[in-house]
């Protein structure tokens, strides 16, 4: 498996930013040639992870967001999500579906919402240091007569 | 983002485009004023025109039945996109016995 096109992000933890966020991941995924559905997926896993980072990691605070988005010659696309936040301390507790820190106004779904939609969710963190995510999603190719009649 | 009618002892909110945790705070802001002022026996939340949502909106839907268990009315949410089923059923929220198919 090699990687074949790569790129990073960083931007301040804003809420505004969660729609910027999606957007740009999206965009860079359509090179995959996703379906609808698949790109649907994608972007809301990177919302939740991203969301995670500006409610959870930096709550009353201002930080960095970083995302590291990378794709394979076996049409995978590889996300990496961290913040420089107040981490998690139970990794396996936070990610039962329904459990959440966060009040009434959030559903605890999160990370049930990223396993679902994508093929692999790997979560790290230190307390007081901060949170990865890094997830994958193999997208089906689709043939595409265009690209085969370049390649020869 | 989102838009109310009430009429027949119901509050309708219609919501549209993206509904995330930057939008989200917004909605729930403009619904539960109104609830509070109006005490309708039904708020409706019809999702006809929503484009996205993550779990912010399963939130904003969980917050909202909670709210109306306290102001005693009830909750329904009608019209929800094809594209956002799995979501919504993923969230288990059709056990609280609000999700209406079809709005009539
Ligand atoms: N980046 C992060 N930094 C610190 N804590 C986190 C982070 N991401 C998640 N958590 C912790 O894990 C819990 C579960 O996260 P998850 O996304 O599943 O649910 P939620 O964010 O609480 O609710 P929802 O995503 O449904 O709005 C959070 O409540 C929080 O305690
Ligand atoms: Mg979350």
């Amino acid at each position: 498996m090699n990687i074949t096109n790569e790129f990073s992000l960083t931007f301040v933890s804003k809420s505004l930013n969660e729609g910027f966020a999606r957007s740009a991941v999206a965009s860079f995924a359509l090179q995959l040639d996703p379906t609808i559905n698949e790109l649907a997926d994608i972007k809301t896993a990177v919302s939740e992870a991203v969301t995670n980072c500006i409610v959870h990691g930096y709550e009353f605070e201002q930080g960095q967001i970083y995302i590291n988005g990378k794709i394979t010659d076996t049409n995978k696309i590889i996300l990496k999500i961290r913040d420089k936040g107040r981490g998690i301390e139970n990794i396996e507790k936070a990610m039962e579906p329904l459990f959440t820190t966060g009040g009434g106004e959030r559903a605890g779904l999160g990370f049930a919402v990223m396993q679902s939609f994508m093929d692999k969710v790997r979560v790290n963190s230190i307390v007081g240091k901060g949170t990865t995510v890094v997830m994958e999603k193999s997208i089906k190719k689709s043939y595409n007569y265009t690209a085969d009649r370049e390649n020869g | 983002m989102i838009e109310t009618t009430y009429q027949n002892k119901t509050l309708t909110a219609f919501l549209s485009g993206d509904i995330d945790h930057h939008n989200a705070g917004e909605i729930r802001a403009r619904i539960d004023g109104q609830a509070e002022n109006l005490h309708p026996k039904k708020l409706e939340l019809d999702f006809a025109k929503v484009k996205f949502m993550d779990s912010s909106g399963i939130g904003l839907i969980m917050g909202r039945y909670r709210q109306m268990s306290l102001l005693g009315g009830r909750l329904e949410v009608v019209n929800v996109p094809k594209n956002l089923e799995r979501l919504m059923s993923l969230s288990g929220i059709s056990s609280l016995g609000v999700l209406k198919s079809q709005k009539n």
